[in-house]
């Protein structure tokens, strides 16, 4: 299996603490993993990371087939070469209508010249459509965003996320104040996601990760604790120490 | 018996007419008396020196009275007396070699000698030589001040004759160093010379440089062969360098009467209207004369037919140039003079180049300081609490106003300055713990709004100001004991009030680091600013502690205000002189690190100073690059000097 | 496509129609071409204040869309005067100088006529000769370059240098204070090569115009400055209204966010920043041969607050909001300050507007900023009936949703 993602020996550090710790971490290019790890682990700062928002003190981060270093890129430019991230908190443009933020995220040329010049074309619309269908708000086109519920803030931006194409998504705590249904779409369409492109979710909930049916890495301390099957890493010593509590 | 025989001689020769029998000074003042009765600065030279040299006792009195206005002539002999003017309105008059009464007179038959202020000058100098050994100390003070004046070689004798018997050993150094100065200019001994110079190597006085540079001045001159073997040659030029441009050369040849002169521009038109003749010059026709080229056609014509002398054209001039040799001459005819002097100058100016560094390092050190008093209040509301206060300018101006109606209301200076720091603080307290609950505390999430706000707030405050106290400037007078300044030479010194300035800024500091890490009001200032939510539930009221915290930073505003009034002047545009300053030097420095502004406010200050240093004449152009500075260097260090890393700095 | 653009955007329709009507009302009533009932000063004025809405329009722009507040626009904008003033002041002198040495009994050479130039222009600040600056003030052609051309480079030097080093909110608007106060004390300096705090002087008589009078004139300047305003507008809405408009609000909103769906933020920024200098030269370049002298006092960071001012009590982030902001307080101010509202006895003093118009000013502003955070163009949404939309958590105004996004997720 070939690597999309590769971080080795990455670590870094803010006025002493160590953030991040020497952490190596791989995934393919059609996978799901879930990430999993106590407060401080380094959940967070792992994707500031890859998505190029913190530069580390040493270490590598290498993108898809011709091993590009992603640690000279600007946010702007690894999101053009496919990471699309979502944040903790749903970030959707609240003064702006649905359609318009995810027509905002289609994938299209992005230099302002062509921008400013842009009119949606059919097939643009059409992608709109499906995608607002597939999130379940294609009733809610022409609202602003700002008026969604919490839930329907968090598909738009995984629809805004899928709208990017991104072929690695990387998602921190999708389900965090959803209702048990709510969950269970999101987990499709993680699911239905996966089959095509690199997923990572950072997430809590133990029960959304086994849902979710993947690889989980253990992260503690900025580096890794264990990797393997939930239920492997689940009987680990390390990990249950961690969790639990010595 | 004197007097009786005096008088009764007077009389008798009065009546035959006879010169007078009078003691030694009245034959001086005699043989000059058409002179001094003239009373003309250009003539009266002689009767000066006379009296001066003559060596009677008396010479130094009568000089005083004369300088004083006190000499009258008396016009039926022509006799000279000192007069004293009587409440009866008539003149008593005293003999000048004896000193004694010779009887009174009416005003009418006597004329008193004004001499101007150029004659009294001249008896000052002449009386130089008797202060100098005068018994009281003062006088003998004022007199070496006289001569360091207008030094002179007459007074170069009597001061060396004067050491000797010098008992006062301030005086004496004094002294000393003076007679060494004047050996330098009007000793006729070249080694003497030599060796006075030499022996100020390495002192800053401005005297020694005045005494120098005049030894080192130079004459550019020409010469039309090799310059003379006799003259003290400084250098040879080469026409052509930096030195002496070719143009320059030539002009020197011209001024030397070596050579006729160049045609200027000038001239040539001047030519040109002078030969009209049916409409053209030199069969050039007039319409035709707009360019230069046609013009010196013309010209040519003119000369061939002789009505104008011919013009130096630039090849001539390049060879009168080539075929003279010029040179930098000393007006000092003694060479090794002019090389210790040069020697001892360059030793001088090295030392005085480091010194002026250092005072250069005082300077800016004195900017920063003010500079860090006008920051430190916005180090506290924007570095702390994050809350951009453009109106912080006026808190600085209202401080300064607080303390100049407080000098109004209070006379005696000190007391008005230790009433006007708390004075001022506690207004702009009030002010800024007014605008916090008003204003601010509704904007705590919307920075820029906060600033458009506090621009209102800022715009309202200075024309409020600007109605009551006027546009003028209004003084703030600093007590009589920071007037002055620290002298440790020539080169370096410092006023007191800068040193004031700084010493002040220097306890604000103290008293900020006291505050914000040792006291329970800088702890919950800072859990507030942190995490208020948080900081809320662990029992500390948010809304106290902004609103306190905020009125503290206003409050050193305005005792910031009170300083920099007494420095510059208090007009209504005060703060928003200082307010970009304020900022760059918190943002320089790093937000929210006090380390920081005092390294910012050392920064910008220096590099002001620097600036200025490099250009002098334009302190708008320093400030202008000092902002292109500021400018760029956020380049490299956005977050300033002293940055917060990590996740504490959020975006 | 024109069409269908200004059919989704009634409001521009609106707008043109109006200041349509305007033009043709003034036109109607000026001395040079009407009934004369109002005064050619007054034209003047209102051509100004022309001026001074494009302006507003470029700021809302950059700080109501974008979210830059830029307190330097005012600096671009004195720029475009000064490259259309130095023309002007030349061409005029070298015609009068032209004509006085006509009658010279021989004809001048170009030295001469350049030096008397010099003289005549340069006299005030001791000098005679052009500064290098000035190369080009013969060609109206390239001063008309320079107009866009000086004010778009200075913006994107330092838009490029501020806006690579990330630098946002207070600091950039307090950096871009400093730009203005450098460039500011740069011009009141005698050797900046544009005369000092003397400025340039007699802008609004137009060389070779001498036999028109400036009724005349006034008229021909009001209607460039409707002409720009109008075309200003329509560029404006044009770039609001499609998907960049949707990406400058996402930067105003949420500056990360919009990094990570690809584009590039700095671009943008920088885009709208040159583009919003360069509509500030022209809107300059037309004030101030109506205002007829330029000096660096024009161009105090304290004018460029002031812009700010008239966007926010306008309304931002709507571009007819900018629009009335300038319009409103730029002519109210003249009435106050011009001396023509009568004072107001309060008994114990009287209050002269003269002076505490500007106390009047800075209120009004705090005022506008704690309660009308939409300004006046708030009203127009009562109007129409349509209620802010209701929305989950505190109301986030065009800067503020950003941060308090961000400070709850930290």
């Amino acid at each position: 299996m070939s690597t999309l993602l590769e971080v080795s020996g990455v670590s870094v550090s803010f006025d002493g603490f160590k953030a991040i710790n020497n952490l190596s971490f791989q995934i393919g290019p059609a996978e799901m993993r879930a990430i999993i790890g106590p407060n401080g682990a380094g959940k967070t700062t792992f994707m500031d990371i890859v998505t190029g928002k913190t530069r580390p003190d040493e270490g590598r981060v290498l993108w898809g087939e011709k091993s590009l270093s992603l640690l000279k890129m600007s946010e702007a430019r690894i999101a053009r070469e496919g990471v699309g991230r979502k944040f903790q908190r749903p970030t959707v443009f609240e003064d702006q209508s649905v359609h318009d933020n995810l027509l905002m995220a289609l994938k299209n040329d992005r230099t302002p010249w062509s921008v400013l010049f842009f009119r949606p074309k059919f097939k643009d619309l059409a992608r709109v459509e499906e995608l607002a269908s597939e999130i379940g708000l294609s009733d809610e086109l022409n609202r602003k965003a700002g008026e969604l519920s919490h839930g329907q803030k968090q598909w738009l931006e995984i629809g805004m996320l899928l709208a990017q194409e991104p072929r690695l998504l990387l998602v921190d705590e999708p389900a965090a104040g959803m209702t048990l249904s709510e969950r269970e779409h999101t987990t499709d369409i993680l699911v239905e996601a996966a089959k095509t492109r690199a997923v990572v979710v950072v997430e809590h909930d133990m029960e959304f990760v086994r849902r979710l049916n993947c690889k989980v890495t253990v992260l503690h301390e900025g580096s890794v604790l264990a990797e393997g099957s939930l239920d492997h890493v689940t009987q680990n010593q390390d990990v249950i120490d961690v969790y639990l509590g010595r | 018996m004197r007097p009786f025989l005096t008088l009764f001689g007077a009389a008798i020769l009065l009546a035959l007419s006879l010169p007078v029998q009078a003691g030694p000074v009245q034959d001086i003042l005699q043989e000059h008396g058409a002179i001094i009765e003239k009373s003309s600065r250009k003539t009266i030279e002689p009767a000066i020196d006379a009296l001066a040299n003559s060596g009677l006792p008396q010479a130094q009195q009568v000089l005083e009275d004369w300088q004083a206005k006190d000499m009258w002539l008396r016009k039926e002999d022509g006799l000279f007396f000192k007069g004293e003017v009587l409440p009866s309105k008539a003149i008593r008059l005293s003999d000048f070699d004896t000193g004694e009464v010779v009887g009174e007179a009416d005003k009418t038959a006597l004329k008193q000698l004004k001499p101007n202020s150029g004659i009294r000058a001249l008896i000052a100098t002449a009386l130089v030589q008797f202060q100098l050994s005068d018994p009281d100390p003062a006088r003998r003070a004022e007199a070496l001040i006289a001569i360091t004046r207008a030094p002179d070689a007459s007074t170069l004798a009597p001061l060396r004759g004067s050491i000797e018997g010098e008992v006062d050993p301030g005086l004496k150094a004094r002294k000393l160093r003076l007679e060494r100065l004047l050996t330098i200019s009007f000793d006729p001994d070249e080694a003497a010379r030599i060796g006075a110079i030499e022996s100020f190597a390495g002192d800053l006085g401005v005297d020694v440089r005045a005494a120098l540079n005049p030894i080192l001045t130079t004459k550019r001159r020409v010469f039309a062969g090799d310059p003379p073997g006799d003259l003290n040659i400084a250098r040879m030029l080469k026409p052509g360098s930096d030195a002496l441009p070719e143009a320059e050369a030539y002009d020197l040849i011209v001024a030397a009467k070596l050579g006729p002169p160049r045609l200027t521009p000038d001239d040539l038109r001047a030519a040109m209207l002078a030969n009209i003749e049916n409409g053209a010059v030199g069969g050039v026709p007039v319409a035709e004369l707009s360019t230069d080229a046609a013009r010196i056609r013309a010209y040519a014509a003119l000369a061939n037919a002789g009505a104008v002398p011919a013009a130096v054209t630039d090849a001539q001039a390049a060879e009168a140039v080539k075929a003279h040799r010029f040179a930098d001459i000393y007006d000092e005819p003694s060479k090794p003079v002019t090389d210790a002097a040069s020697a001892t100058l360059s030793a001088v100016e090295t030392k005085v180049a480091l010194n002026q560094a250092l005072d250069l390092g005082l300077d800016a050190l004195s900017l920063a300081s003010i500079y860090f008093l006008a920051a430190i209040g916005l180090a506290i509301t924007f570095g702390v609490m994050g809350v951009i206060n453009m109106a912080h300018g006026e808190f600085i101006m209202m401080g300064a106003y607080t303390g100049y109606v407080v000098q109004q209301l209070i006379p005696n200076y000190t007391l008005s300055i230790i009433v006007a720091i708390p004075m001022a603080f506690a207004v702009t307290f009030g002010a800024g713990v007014a605008m916090e609950r008003l204003v601010i505390r509704w904007l705590y999430s919307r920075p820029l709004e906060t600033l458009l706000a506090t621009f209102g707030i800022s715009i309202a405050l200075q024309q409020i100001a600007k109605n009551i106290f006027g546009t003028q400037a209004r003084p703030l007078t600093s007590p009589g004991w920071l007037d002055g300044a620290w002298v440790l030479n020539d080169v370096v010194s410092i006023s007191y009030i800068r040193i004031a300035i700084f010493v002040l800024a220097l306890i604000f500091l103290g008293f900020f680091l006291f505050l914000m890490k040792k006291t329970r009001l800088g702890l919950e200032t800072r859990a507030v600013t942190q995490n208020p939510r948080m900081a809320a539930s662990m029992g500390i009221n948010p809304d106290r502690v902004n609103m306190l915290t905020f009125g503290l930073g206003s409050g050193i505003a305005g005792i910031a205000g009170v300083a920099i009034g007494l420095y510059a002047k208090v007009t209504s545009e005060l703060g928003a002189d200082y307010i970009v300053q304020s900022f760059m030097t918190v943002v320089v420095g790093g937000v929210g690190n006090i380390w920081g502004t005092l390294l910012g406010a050392t920064m910008i200050g220096s590099l002001q100073k620097g600036i200025e240093w490099l250009n002098p004449s334009n302190t708008l152009a320093a400030q202008t690059y000092m902002i292109i500075f500021i400018i760029i260097f956020i380049q490299f260090r956005p977050r300033g000097i002293i940055a917060l890393k990590g996740r504490a700095a959020g975006d | 496509m024109k069409n269908s653009f200004l059919m989704r955007n009634p409001s521009v329709l609106i707008f043109l129609g109006l200041l349509a009507l305007f033009t043709l009302a003034v036109t109607l009533m000026s001395e040079a071409t009407g009934a004369g009932l109002i005064s050619t000063s007054f034209v003047k004025t209102l051509g100004k204040t022309l001026c001074l809405c494009l302006i507003a329009i470029a700021m809302d722009l950059v700080w109501g869309y974008t979210g830059i507040l830029s307190l330097g626009h005012f600096a671009f904008f004195g720029l475009g005067g000064y490259m259309i003033g130095m023309w002007l002041m030349y061409e005029r002198t070298r015609q009068i100088v032209e004509a006085s040495l006509a009658n010279a009994e021989i004809p001048p050479t170009p030295q001469e006529v350049s030096d008397a130039i010099g003289t005549q222009i340069f006299g005030v600040v001791g000098g005679s000769d052009f500064p290098a600056i000035w190369a080009f003030a013969d060609s109206l052609t390239i001063q008309l370059i320079l107009v866009v051309a000086v004010p778009g480079l200075l913006a994107l030097i330092f838009g490029w240098l501020a806006f690579r080093s990330r630098v946002t909110g207070v600091y950039l608007s307090i950096l871009t204070q400093a730009m203005t106060l450098a460039l500011a004390l740069y011009l009141f300096q005698n050797d900046s090569g544009l005369r000092g705090n003397n400025g340039l002087s007699g802008l609004q008589n137009l060389p070779g115009a001498d036999g028109i009078p400036q009724s005349v004139v006034s008229i021909w300047f009001f209607w460039a400055s409707a002409l720009a305003l109008a075309l200003g507008y329509l560029l404006a809405a044009f770039v609001v209204s499609g998907k960049f408009g949707s990406v400058i609000r996402g930067i105003r909103d949420d500056e990360a966010r919009v990094r990570f769906l690809g584009y590039s933020v700095e671009g943008y920024k920088l885009f709208i920043f040159v583009i919003t200098a360069m509509i500030s030269g022209i809107a300059g370049a037309l004030y101030y041969p109506q205002a007829g002298i330029i000096n660096p006092a024009e161009i105090a960071p304290i004018a460029s607050i002031y812009l700010a001012v008239w966007v926010a009590i306008g309304g931002r982030g709507r571009l007819y909001g900018a629009v009335i902001g300038a319009a409103l307080v730029s002519l109210v101010s003249t009435w106050f300050t011009g001396g023509q509202v009568p004072d107001l006895p309060l008994g114990f003093t009287t209050i002269k507007w003269v002076d505490w118009w500007q106390v009047l000013l800075g209120l009004s502003f705090v005022l506008v900023t704690l309660f009308a955070p939409k300004g006046i163009g708030g009203l127009f949404d009562l109007l129409d009936g349509i209620r802010s939309p209701k929305r989950h958590g505190a109301p986030l105004g065009p800067d503020a949703g950003a941060l308090r996004e961000r400070e709850a997720q930290e």
